[in-house]
């Protein structure tokens, strides 16, 4: 990443710090995870439930699917000048059982994506203004351990 | 649910961008479908209005500004919303009204003017908003459809081409449709000529938006027996929610449920299994099919969510030619959303509205010979399942 200052595009919704990790809320009464942190109460019906936690989620999943944007997507996306097609991925978090989705870091095109192949967190600019790096997490391809 | 109800009439205003009030449409929409019924609009005694929500503007495509527009006379009123979905909910107020006995006579109509290109939210900064950060993330609308049809793809060896077939059939299909907005036979060299939207999907696999009016006349049973009327009648009126855990990734959101600690359901399968529970009816008693294809890769999903085949199983029914007019089980003979372009509130009342006309046989050149019952599903933002199983 470029020099110059860092905050999140979305507060409260991944760590800063590497490795980064997605905060997520946990139910600590029956184990079920929420994504994004918004909610203060277990969702699961079966459940009686109490204050959710809030707890780092895994930062390795699997493909569910993927895509990419062909289009500047409307406001709020904040695009560069000219726009840059991206890829998307929707990720298997495994211990959590949920899919989450984000942008592909730069460089990767769907072409070198597959449903299955295993992804991690990381952070990367979405957008920067004023000289400020606006960061969000984004799915990479995993290097396989050398 | 004790009872039946009779579709006396339908109508629509033809699907395009006209660029009025959305009101103007419902209006000939409803003056349609009364005159289809043999109704006068004085003996309406409820109204049903679908609604819908965009960027922040209230919802005053409401039952009232229609009751308005066709001359004040005192009948009693309803607004639904559900996105997508709301043609269903309002139909199914109009239903339970009549079922209950406080009325008659119903007139539901849902009709809409959209804005140009993606649908965006409303502005300002809203970070405690999903619908709002998704944007921020550049996932649009067509991101969620292209995501499916990538699984489809890397799962069960669906193709661009099969896609690419769903859009080219049903072009057929409402080629022959005068509400149809585009009634032109694309070629599947034209679809794969047009430009990528989001891979694999391309300009012509997504469906567009429209502006369009359509609306039912409702009655009951015993008023349908009264003036010898002959009428499909309502077998099933579907409006479920998902249950938790919900599988499906879902517009508009960043994370689906979490299945750690509950069984993971299909929100989708379970929105026609309600109706067929409803009817006591299954797939192998349908004649037709009127799905929302928002791409044409998701008709073959619903093929599957309707059990009209097995899950992985979809391109091989569409290749079989069944799900064309003349085969087995027709999918979208009105041409579907590839032929109309979606106006949110009126959708799910347009797809009631070619269920009636197949029953009738008075479909035309699209007619599917001897419809006896068919369904239609979709689903509207934020959790809102639609599925109507009409019988003759």
């Amino acid at each position: 990443m470029s020099a110059g200052a860092v905050r999140p595009a979305i507060e409260g919704w991944y760590t800063l710090e590497a490795p980064a990790h997605l905060i997520g809320a946990r139910c600590p009464c029956c184990g079920s995870y929420f994504f994004p942190p918004l909610i203060s109460q277990c969702r699961n019906p079966a459940c009686t439930g109490g204050p959710l936690e809030a707890v780092k989620l895994s930062r390795t999943g699997r493909i569910w699917s993927y895509t990419n944007a062909c289009y500047q997507p409307p406001a709020p996306y904040v695009s560069p000048e000219p726009f840059v097609p991206f890829a998307i991925a929707a990720v298997e978090l495994a211990a959590e059982r949920m899919i989450v989705l984000g942008q592909v870091v730069a460089g990767v095109d769907v072409a070198q994506l597959r449903v299955g192949m295993p992804m991690e967190l990381v952070l990367e600019t979405l957008y920067r203004e004023a000289d400020l790096d606006h960061v969000v997490w984004k799915w990479k391809p995993l290097e396989p351990p050398p | 649910m004790s009872g039946e109800v009779a579709v006396l009439g339908v109508g629509m205003h033809p699907w395009g961008k006209w660029g009025r009030s959305f009101i103007d449409y419902g209006l000939q929409a409803a003056r349609a479908a009364l005159a289809d019924a043999g109704v006068r609009w004085e003996d309406i005694q409820f109204v049903s209005g679908a609604a819908t929500m965009r960027c922040g503007y209230p919802g005053y495509v409401a039952g009232a500004s229609f009751a308005q527009a066709l001359g004040w006379q005192g009948a009693e009123v309803n607004t639904s919303y559900a996105a997508c979905a709301s043609g269903s909910q309002a139909l199914a107020a109009a239903r339970a009204r009549i079922l209950s006995g406080a009325c008659d006579l119903a007139l539901v109509v849902g009709a809409d003017t959209t804005p140009k290109g993606f649908f965006a939210p409303a502005p300002g900064n809203r970070p405690e908003d999903p619908d709002w950060v998704r944007f921020l993330l550049g996932i649009t609308n067509p991101t969620y459809f292209a995501l499916y049809a990538r699984r489809r793809m890397d799962l069960y060896g669906a193709t661009v081409e099969d896609f690419t077939a769903v859009k080219v059939k049903n072009a057929a299909h409402g080629a022959v449709n005068p509400n149809a907005r585009y009634r032109k036979r694309f070629t599947r060299e034209e679809v794969l000529a047009s430009a990528m939207v989001a891979d694999p999907l391309r300009l012509l696999h997504v469906c567009a938006t429209s502006d369009g009016g359509a609306a039912v006349v409702l009655a009951s049973e015993a008023y349908a027996r009264r003036h010898s009327r002959q009428a499909p009648r309502i077998a099933a009126i579907s409006t479920v929610t998902p249950r938790f855990a919900s599988r499906e990734v879902e517009m508009p959101d960043i994370a689906t449920d979490s299945a750690a600690a509950a069984a993971s359901h299909s929100f989708r399968a379970s929105i026609a299994a309600r109706a067929y529970e409803e009817a006591g009816l299954g797939p192998e008693d349908l004649s037709l099919a009127e799905v929302y294809d928002l791409a044409a890769s998701m008709e073959l999903d619903w093929y599957e969510y309707l059990g009209l085949c097995r899950e992985g199983e979809a391109e091989g029914l569409l290749r079989s030619g069944a799900t064309a007019i003349g085969g087995r089980i027709p999918v979208n003979p009105s041409g579907g959303l590839a032929c109309f372009g979606e106006a949110v509130p009126a959708q799910a009342l347009a797809q009631v509205c070619e269920l009636v006309w197949q029953l009738r046989g008075a479909a035309g050149e699209r007619q599917v010979e001897n419809a006896s019952a068919g369904i239609t599903v979709n689903q509207g933002l934020f959790g809102h399942g639609s599925s109507v199983i009409l019988k003759r």
